[in-house]
């Protein structure tokens, strides 16, 4: 056993570093330090930095764009650019419909869509739960009906992250209502300009927007946007979901927000002392330390033992993932005391700040980030899957 | 030993829930709780008519009630409600008044005539008296006051600062003559940054300790109540929602695991009704020290509840418990920024700790 980077991990932990220094502004890595909304232009310039570079897809093949990492690079250039504060690169066309292209498109979609992914072009979002499907997501009802060389598309998706900003949208859909429910599912891609197509954001409980509902009423879209077979769509979800889940465990941005958290507990007094040297608190921030300590291990463990996490696996990392990155959140909160209560948009009112202006967000923070443990297949979703695998039913 | 309620106060309760319910729907709270006044000025005035602060203090001090379970009928209602009105900031300037004999100033609040709020949070010093740096120097006052409940639309502040003397003294600043900042809080409701730079003040005790400790403990046991109540709703909210919602063919409600969680929380919520029942009776006691021993477990105990209660909660409704627009997320907002009010979970724990035989030798 070696728990040491090699010298050659080590040096590509070096380059990723100089990069960032040398291509992250300021600007940005302080909104991202500091929870704030980052806007379109935010994340589609920190995507053409990395593309430039040739980092954006680091998952996809060479020949598409991508990169030679295995598991062990992929993690230290997360860890690496949660250090430094870089916006997270939206998943929706780099970690889920790219893999799903190159493993079951078509050639021309590939030679279409991988391209535009890449150079921001397009925007995709996911069209996947329904109000009526969400852990059971088979039970999808938006249904599509072959008419000549289309399909008309009738239903409603929900929870489409960041689709105010999307340009096209890849959706699971109903194409046949016999045999099992998993049996008649589609996978196929839709262009938001289409007629028939409605989006509507959903406020969220912090009072963000970031998800919406998407209807579609009589969409005609081209047959020839369905990637893999009629009805094999189901097959395609699973492989996505295990594409969505590989870095779920977060441990590069838990750890950042760790230190966050450290460096706000040293600043903050409680009763005449900094709150960091109360014990009370102090024991807690150790006891979440010590949890993503081993987590750090269990996903390096995780990593080099599976090229590709799946199954009982990476839900595992997802439960213990995301309870540590609540758990941290939630101390961030606290450390605030009377402070962590003003809305998010009023942390500094005439010239006053009320709380310091890098943990302003920290209330709102706690409550988005309620929704890691719901989505992506909720936690209990995840048990039933290690459970099922344990017990064999 | 007799767990009901007295008449008068069961009838309190019953109006107030009555009137909530068809006047400050869910709907309406949410309308005025986070832009405008941050609450809705005529509500507060027919509260008043109600007579529901008058049920805030004693007798002597020109009120009906004042005792600990006046105060838990009263806010374990507001908390079915969530209702955005500033009671908790009145609550306890009443309190400071009435310690001081002011009585034309209780009269007025108790008559919706004129609102008033307490400022004792400092940045530095919070849940701590100790540590408070605005002072007085002759009638005036200099320093900040944060998060000040109510502050957005008080007429009249009360305010803890230093006095002369070096003692904890309490005074009194009209709106006019401090700089007021109002904001929405992220739960809903009003709150305000208060800058004195001396700033007009009319000093009401030079040392007021005794009485500001007591007040805050009467704040303490409202917000243990308006959580108990928030607790209430949103059990019911969580439980209708798993027997309503069809997952794999059936309603969720029938997951054994999803049971236990529900379960588990309504355990917590008698817990928590208890000790708020028992904080509340030692609210009225003349051993202070029982009294803050008391009050110091029962908010620890609300802070621990209100926390699983609302993530459980938000965590078994899935998405739907995470939007705006569903009422359930504005219960668990509430219930966790409760914790952050008037000294937070571990604040409560270093009292108790403090306070504890515990800390006797052996």
């Amino acid at each position: 056993m070696d728990l040491n980077f090699t010298p050659e991990e080590e040096a590509f932990r070096a380059e990723v570093r100089a990069f960032l220094k040398e291509n992250l502004s300021e600007e940005l890595a302080t909104k991202v330090r500091n929870g704030r909304d980052l806007n379109k232009a935010d994340l589609e310039g920190w995507h053409a930095t990395l593309n430039s570079r040739g980092w954006l897809a680091p998952g996809w093949p060479v020949e598409h764009g991508g990169t030679t990492w295995d598991s062990v690079h992929m993690h230290i250039f997360e860890e690496e650019c949660a250090r430094a504060n870089a916006p997270r690169t939206v998943p929706f066309g780099l970690s889920m419909l790219g893999p799903v292209l190159i493993k079951f498109g078509t050639e021309a979609q590939k030679a279409t869509i991988l391209p535009r992914i890449l150079s921001g072009e397009d925007w995709w979002c996911q069209g996947y739960s329904e109000p009526g499907a969400g852990s059971d997501l088979a039970s999808l009802k938006t249904r599509a009906i072959r008419d000549g060389d289309d399909y008309i598309i009738n239903g409603q998706k929900t929870w489409t992250t960041l689709g105010q900003f999307a340009n096209k949208i890849f959706c699971l859909v109903r194409t046949s209502t016999e045999g099992k429910r998993q049996e008649g599912i589609s996978f196929i891609l839709v262009d938001l300009d289409t007629p028939g197509i409605e989006m509507r954001p959903i406020k969220l409980i912090e009072g963000g927007y970031e998800v919406n509902e998407v209807f579609f009423t009589d969409v005609r879209v081209p047959a020839a946007n369905m990637v893999g077979e009629e009805n094999m769509g189901w097959t395609i979800a699973k492989y996505l979901l295990g594409h969505e889940r590989t870095n779920i465990a977060g441990v590069g941005a838990s750890s950042e927000a760790l230190s966050q958290l450290k460096a706000l507990a040293r600043k903050v007094k409680r009763r005449g002392k900094p709150l960091a040297q109360d014990p009370i608190f102090a024991a807690k921030i150790a006891e979440v330390e010590i949890d993503l300590e081993a987590m750090r291990m269990t996903n390096l463990r995780m990593l080099s033992g599976v090229a590709d996490a799946q199954g009982s696996v990476s839900s595992m990392l997802k439960i213990k993932g995301t309870v540590i990155r609540q758990a941290i959140n939630d101390l961030a909160r606290r450390a605030l005391g009377a402070t962590a209560a003003p809305f998010p948009s009023e942390d500094v009112i005439g010239n006053y700040a009320i709380a310091p202006s890098e943990a302003a967000s920290n209330a709102a923070n706690y409550f988005n980030n309620r929704k890691l443990s719901i989505f992506g297949g909720s936690n209990e979703i995840q048990r039933n899957i290690i459970a099922k695998e344990t017990f064999g039913a | 030993m007799d767990f009901t309620p007295t008449e008068d106060r069961r009838m309190i309760g019953d109006s107030l829930r009555r009137y909530l319910a068809e006047q400050y729907p869910i709907e309406h709270r949410n309308k005025i709780a986070y832009e405008g006044d941050f609450h809705d000025p005529a509500k507060w005035a027919e509260l008043a008519e109600l007579g529901i602060l008058g049920a805030l203090v004693s007798e002597d001090d020109g009120g009906f009630g004042g005792a600990g379970f006046d105060i838990t009928t009263v806010f374990e209602e507001m908390g079915r409600a969530i209702c955005a009105e500033p009671m908790l900031g009145n609550l306890m300037a009443l309190r400071l008044y009435a310690a001081h004999g002011e009585a034309e100033r209780v009269e007025a609040i108790i008559a919706g005539a004129e609102k008033a709020a307490f400022g004792f949070d400092e940045s530095d010093a919070y849940g701590d008296l100790d540590s408070i740096t605005t002072s007085a120097d002759g009638d005036t006052l200099t320093g900040r006051k944060t998060v000040v409940y109510g502050g957005n639309s008080a007429d009249y502040l009360l305010i803890a600062a230093k006095s002369a003397k070096g003692a904890l003294g309490l005074y009194e600043v009209a709106a006019n003559d401090a700089e007021v900042l109002p904001y929405a809080m992220i739960d809903g409701a009003g709150a305000a940054e208060i800058i004195l730079d001396k700033s007009k003040a009319r000093c009401l005790a030079e040392d007021a300790r005794a009485a500001i400790e007591l007040a805050l403990d009467a704040g303490r046991v409202a917000l243990c109540a308006e959580a108990v109540g928030a607790m209430d709703v949103l059990k019911v909210m969580t439980k209708d929602y798993l027997m309503q919602r069809q997952q794999f063919g059936r309603p969720i409600a029938l997951f054994q695991a999803l049971q236990h969680r529900l379960v588990d929380f309504s355990i917590e919520i008698e817990q928590a009704r208890s000790i708020t029942i028992h904080a509340a009776a030692k609210l009225d006691s003349n051993d202070a020290k029982a009294r803050a021993l008391a009050v110091a477990q029962a908010k620890n105990l609300i802070g621990r509840a209100g926390k699983l209660v609302a993530e459980e909660a938000v965590q078994m409704h899935g998405g739907i418990g995470m939007t705006w627009e569903y009422s359930g997320s504005h219960y668990a907002k509430r219930l966790i920024m409760i914790d952050h009010q008037l000294g937070d979970t571990e604040d409560q724990l270093r009292t108790a700790m403090a306070l504890s035989d515990l800390a006797g030798t052996a």
